[in-house]
């Protein structure tokens, strides 16, 4: 059996990426070093591909697209409630979170309000869902940097946030439970001392995090000045959320730009920023960040108005014509859904603009010349979901 | 001084009361400025009040815009850049079972094209918003691309992230972006045909397998004996 050349090219042409990027980097001195999408140092399933000169990267590309689900297609056949399915699977860590910008989009198209309860609920479980998150990003940046015991630390102190969002949810990691105009249930008896109970536990594993990490002189020379992002750079990439913060850009978009529907305005909190803009930076801002997030969770669990949890929506949704932009600061930065409706039960198209797609980008340019080992702390560091690169 | 964090926020700020008129007056005073800088690149415009701002521009200016946005006025954070396919999907309601689809011979006609905010001639769009981060406000870029010719200049020589939003753009639409030296594929295969999000591209999952999936639910074991074998026997 004789292999002809266009069938030579039709093969190389269909091994997709994988080929293109090969080849690029393929070179005669130097070498090419894949990690993922199986490699351990990386989360889920990133793959990236780097050009080394001895131990310095001369060239790094992440390559996303292995877990590619197509939701931007997807919702365009699924009604409204449906979407939420569907979505609260793009930043597996903060799920809630996801749902709440789209759940605002409809919710300003249709010209419908949630009543004050539910609002404010609606906050806490979204600060949950933050703290879920991040939390697991201190450990997880202990882990990567060969330090486990915080990440046995934070996946042990992340339970007590997750007992609550399923008590009040019935779901751990998926919650399903924002609605338009509302929420699907009201508080079970006794969350609430519960939840101030697990802010308390939040508090300790910063603590915990800081005296065990932070102030560690290895983590220390491992990211002070390892991955400087300057402030223009980061907004010319719309980086977004603690990594634009890092960089010394004051801007939340909970406090700067909060959609109605949430109440950050309830709580009384501050926005930290970093100057410095590397890795070191990107981790005291989130570990502020969580900090100040069970601050708001203490304040707000105290302030919860009585009254109903769902607004009068009618049973079928309909959503009217019309374009709506909502976008929140979720867990890994701005998320937000650009939700185009044709008075149809579905939409008519939605563009999801996920945080991690526009942090990781970013990558390029700041692997530029850095050692090996520095790519996996820059990772970790700016901190990504893949299914919120690949959507 | 380094200032390591911001000011205590503010407590529920006069915004609250006069949402309707102030805000509205700083999108108004924006789309001033932009009209300014611009020029005849503008060529249509939507306010919603208290919410948004869309600004239609010209394909030519494309890159121009970019370069305004962020060097002229103020709007530095690159927020995404994407498209739009207007036309209404030639597949009828795909959230349908197929059988239902075949009855309903009205879902087959094709309906006009009806664009959004700020108008539109063509069936694509394209889509991109920039961000104040000091003023926060924000501006959502429209521009018109003729079936014809399918390409915009790029946004990559101002906005260095947009150099990935543009590859998905390219390869989900179609649509390519004259600068732009590396319009790779991000998230499709290399030997991929076709570009998933036009509508008129169908969305096979539901071709081959009626919604909502009733041919997935499989008798319970033993159950088959209670004469649900018919039903069974259909897949």
């Amino acid at each position: 059996m004789t292999v002809t050349d266009s069938q030579k090219m039709a093969y190389v042409a269909a091994q997709a990426a994988d080929a293109r990027v090969n080849l690029q980097f393929e070179t005669e001195d130097g070498m090419t070093l894949n990690m993922g999408p199986q490699h351990p140092a990386t989360h889920g399933t990133l793959r990236i591909v780097a050009q080394l000169d001895g131990e310095q990267v001369v060239r790094c590309e992440p390559i996303p697209g292995y877990m590619h689900r197509g939701y931007e297609k997807l919702c365009e056949v699924r009604t409204y409630p449906q979407v939420t399915t569907l979505i609260n699977r793009i930043d597996w860590l903060g799920s809630f979170a996801n749902e709440v910008p789209f759940i605002l989009a409809a919710e300003k198209l249709m010209d419908v309000e949630a009543p004050p309860r539910a609002q404010v609920i609606r906050t806490i479980l979204f600060e949950l869902s933050r703290l879920g998150n991040i939390s697991l990003f201190l450990g997880d940046l202990g882990i990567q940097l060969g330090g486990i015991t915080i990440g046995f630390y934070a996946f042990r102190d992340r339970e007590f946030v997750l007992n609550q969002i399923e008590a009040a949810t019935g779901g751990r990691f998926h919650p399903n439970f924002d609605r338009i105009g509302g929420l699907k249930d009201d508080l079970p008896k006794g969350w609430i001392a519960e939840t101030h109970r697990a802010m308390d536990r939040m508090r300790r594993l910063c603590d915990e995090f800081e005296e065990l990490v932070l102030g560690n002189e290895i983590f220390q020379a491992r990211t002070r000045g390892i991955g400087v992002i300057p402030a223009d750079i980061a907004t010319s990439y719309g980086m977004s959320g603690a990594n634009l913060r890092a960089t010394g850009v004051d801007w939340d978009l909970r406090r700067d730009a909060c959609p109605p529907g949430l109440s950050y305005d309830l709580a009384d909190w501050k926005v930290w920023t970093h100057p410095d803009g590397d890795s070191y930076a990107r981790t005291w801002v989130r570990l502020q960040e969580v900090r100040e997030s069970t601050h708001i969770v203490d304040q707000l669990l105290d302030s919860i108005p009585a009254g109903p949890i769902m607004a009068k929506v009618p049973r079928i949704i309909k959503v009217p014509e019309g374009e709506a932009w909502v976008a929140t600061e979720n867990p890994l930065g701005e998320m937000g859904y650009y939700v185009v409706s044709k008075g149809d039960l579905v939409p008519f198209r939605v563009k999801i603009r996920s945080a991690s797609f526009n942090n990781i980008s970013v990558v390029p340019w700041v692997t530029r010349g850095v050692f090996v080992p520095d790519v996996i702390t820059i990772m970790a560091s700016l901190y990504f979901i893949l299914g919120d690169i690949d959507r | 001084m380094i200032r390591l964090s911001s000011a205590d926020t503010p407590t529920t700020d006069a915004a609250d009361e006069a949402v309707e008129t102030v805000t509205d007056e700083r999108r108004e005073a924006l789309l001033a400025r932009i009209t300014e800088v611009l020029g005849d690149a503008v060529v249509q415009s939507h306010i919603r009040p208290g919410d948004d701002l869309w600004v239609r521009v010209t394909r030519e200016a494309w890159a121009d815009v970019a370069d305004a946005s962020r060097n002229r006025l103020g709007l530095r954070f690159f927020d995404f850049l994407s498209a739009i396919d207007w036309l209404p999907s030639p597949f009828g309601r795909d959230m349908d079972a197929q059988e239902d689809l075949d009855a309903d011979a009205a879902a087959a006609e094709p309906a006009p094209i009806v664009t959004g905010y700020a108008g539109g001639d063509t069936r694509f769009q394209l889509l991109a918003r920039v961000f104040d981060v000091d003023e926060h406000i924000g501006v959502t870029f429209k521009a018109d691309l003729p079936d014809e010719d399918l390409s915009a200049p790029t946004w990559t020589r101002t906005f260095l992230g947009a150099e990935w939003h543009e590859r998905e753009t390219w390869e989900m639409f179609g649509i390519s972006f004259t600068g732009n030296a590396n319009l790779a594929h991000l998230y499709l295969p290399g030997a991929f045909e076709g570009n998933p999000l036009r509508k008129d591209f169908p969305l096979l999952a539901r071709r081959v397998k009626p919604w909502p999936g009733i041919v997935d639910v499989e008798p319970m074991p033993g159950a088959g004996d209670e004469g649900d074998s018919d039903e069974g026997g259909a897949s």
